[in-house]
């Protein structure tokens, strides 16, 4: 009988292409998402060698990261250029290289564009059981349908292009249960913040994390890909979540999934990949899901989180002294006071958007909190940003947008926006952002910005309040 | 790539654990479409500090960076490589790294050593003064005083690093068998070649 393998083994073992005398094992790339800022550099090297696509078939390219969310076309239908000079040349490289190499591409004006990790799985193009791979490292988020996804860098992005393999060492296992019924108001940013505060940021380095428990079971693909994208938060290769009928009625019909008899068969494949009974992970962490509080984070680290009923921590409170060192550093930074009550703490910005909480579900718990209510007064700047164009579509086809606009937020264009720094949606220098990202590092939201993550619920209730509030005090 | 076989010189100091990618090259850095030029806004953040240890003209130009756990978590943007390759470090010392930052080291050629702390503690007190050896061949840390701490480094990683050799031409040497790979599958799973319109 054969020795009972994690999903995480299973995906594995079907994508060796070559499995060499030290364990290294050249490692097949189903699926490749490209986008502008990781990639320049690679489509450069395969010039400079006379290389090319070995399978533009198996990849994508769309902008995301850089692309401004305001107007794309002005009122005639015609493109508006992109003012910062370096924005602009990125997205022009992207641009000339995907038709040059056979990469199909979905570019700033189209419809379908949108967030690479939103578009991915949206298309039908991320499958279970698929090794997916893009130059950056919230590609982990693929895994919240059942796929080995994970960020490279930019010389790893040129192997798959010229090999559609990586050399890769295989990764240790961790299963992450959490059991039990979540409380009201505990999303599914919740439930991976409270992981990220429990494992620390580096406790997930070296293994690929499978999430399990009917907490995780009981997610919409929507909420898996959630706790998935931040995998990475906690240093994780990658994070995995075994593919069920939620997943597969999410998918099916997706523009780029299998069809028919297709269907059929990779449906009974992914079914089998599923952690067998027995099957031993390298270690194992139990989470109670009634422990679980809407959550939010206080310092420069996802590991920084505290629930939204706690207070600021005192960093002599930890017994590690390089983490106290950290956390004074992190307050400091934060401009924040040990003891002081989390809800006490002003935010004059909203931003809800992000690879982590841009799908329809995160726009719609926004406006269940947001319906009838106004931003609260010192909140000078809120914006919802669509994950993609098909997001964008359907949320205004649910009257979602009036109810953003009514309430004073602004209702953008789909993309990175405010997650990072890097396109004109910026958090000023000392002021702080309720946002719905995934990192609150230091000068991550612009230099000198203060972020506390939240989910999308918290982060509507938090421009209604303008601090930081628990959603739990605005449930009617 | 250049092969890299001892690296010898003054060490950052530097010691601080969970520095992330962000901290070593901010987003806005990342706007380039070549490799070169990026040291000039490695660690930009903490160079805005007087007094700080990048512009300090002791460790100026020095080869080796010391520094604590988790080192280079967070993006996976090899610009952080690429900015400490260009102010000219081609070792790091630390506990841990994150996983996908000691890829992207290596792939540019820079060494990442992984020792444990008591280690760290010594060669930051050693970088204070005086310059630190890293011997790959041999696997070691040295210092004038007469400390040695061995290191582990993967096989191939070393093989790849001492011969300075270019790992996709490495690859594309294999292409029959990714090519057998994809027949098989191919036939197994068709239904893997994405549907396009």
């Amino acid at each position: 009988m054969n020795q009972p393998r994690t999903l995480y083994e299973k995906i594995w073992d079907a994508h060796v292409v070559d499995r060499r005398e030290d364990g290294t094992c050249l490692i097949f790339i189903d699926r490749h998402l490209v986008h502008e800022v990781t990639s320049p550099q690679a489509f450069e090297g395969l010039r400079a060698a006379g290389r090319t696509v070995r399978r533009p078939d198996l990849t994508l390219a769309v902008p995301d990261h850089n692309l401004p969310t305001t107007a794309r076309k002005d009122a005639a239908g015609k493109r508006i250029p992109i003012a910062d000079i370096e924005s602009a040349q990125q997205l022009a490289a992207l641009e000339a290289n995907a038709p040059a190499f056979g990469i199909k591409y979905i570019g700033a004006t189209d419809r379908e564009q949108g967030i690479v990790h939103v578009v991915g799985p949206e298309q039908g193009f991320s499958l279970p059981g698929t090794t997916i791979v893009c130059g950056d490292s919230h590609t982990a988020c693929h895994g919240g349908i059942g796929a080995l996804a994970f960020g490279i860098g930019t010389s790893e992005v040129e192997h798959v292009l010229a090999t559609q393999t990586l050399l890769l060492s295989q990764s240790k296992t961790m299963e992450v249960r959490v059991e039990g019924d979540v409380g009201p108001g505990v999303t599914a940013k919740d439930i991976v913040l409270h992981i990220c505060g429990v494992l620390g940021a580096a406790g997930g380095t070296g293994y690929v994390i499978e999430y399990t428990g009917s907490a995780i079971r009981a997610l919409s693909v929507e909420g898996r890909l959630t706790v998935s994208n931040m995998a990475i938060e906690h240093g994780a290769r990658a994070g995995l979540i075994a593919a069920d009928d939620v997943t597969f009625d999410w998918i099916k019909g997706r523009q780029m999934a299998p069809k028919g008899a297709d269907w059929d068969a990779a449906v009974a494949w992914w079914r089998s990949l599923a952690t067998d009974p027995g099957a031993a992970y390298d270690k194992a962490v139990v989470i109670d899901a009634a422990d679980i509080a809407p959550s939010v984070t206080w310092g420069t680290s996802p590991e920084d989180v505290v629930p939204i009923t706690g207070v600021v921590p005192d960093p002599m409170s930890f017994a590690d002294p390089a983490k106290q060192v950290a956390a004074q550093k992190s307050l400091d930074y934060m401009g924040l006071t040990p003891g002081m009550a989390m809800t006490d703490i002003p935010v004059e910005n909203i931003f809800i958007g992000s690879c982590t909480n841009s799908r329809i579900e995160d726009l719609r718990a926004a406006a269940a909190v947001l319906k009838g209510r106004k931003k609260a007064a010192n909140v000078k700047w809120a914006i919802i940003v669509p994950g993609s164009g098909l997001v964008k579509e359907q949320a205004e086809a649910e009257g979602l947008d009036r109810i953003f606009i009514e309430a004073g937020l602004e209702w953008r264009e789909p993309g990175c926006s405010a997650c990072l720094a890097m396109n004109p949606d910026k958090v000023p220098a000392g002021e702080r952002c309720a946002s719905t990202s995934n990192r609150n590092f230091v000068g991550r939201q612009g230099p000198g910005s203060r972020t506390h993550l939240v989910s999308p619920a918290m982060a509507a209730a938090a421009a209604v309040a303008g601090r930081l509030c628990d959603v739990r005090e605005l449930a009617e | 790539m250049t092969p890299v076989s001892t690296i010898e010189g003054k060490a950052y100091p530097f010691g601080l654990k969970n520095i992330d990618t962000d901290v070593i090259i901010p987003a806005h850095w990342l706007k380039t479409i070549t490799r070169a030029g990026l040291g000039r806004g490695a660690f930009e953040s903490i160079r805005k500090e007087p007094g700080n240890l990048f512009d300090n003209a002791d460790y100026a130009g020095s080869p080796i960076l010391i520094a604590g756990d988790n080192f280079g978590c967070g993006s996976s943007r090899e610009h952080a490589a690429w900015a400490l390759l260009d102010m000219g470090i081609t070792a790091v010392i630390a506990p841990s790294y994150s996983d996908i930052f000691s890829g992207n080291a290596f792939k540019n050629g820079i060494l990442t050593v992984v020792l444990p702390q008591e280690a760290i503690d010594r060669l930051m007190e050693v970088a204070q003064t005086d310059p630190i050896h890293i011997d790959l061949e041999n696997q070691s840390v040295t210092t004038p005083f007469q400390d040695r701490f061995s290191f582990e480094i993967d096989p191939f990683r070393k093989q790849c690093l001492l011969g300075g050799l270019d790992e996709v031409g490495l690859t594309m040497a294999q292409g029959d068998v990714i090519s057998a790979y994809e027949a098989k599958v191919g036939a197994e799973r068709p239904w893997l070649v994405p549907t396009t319109t």
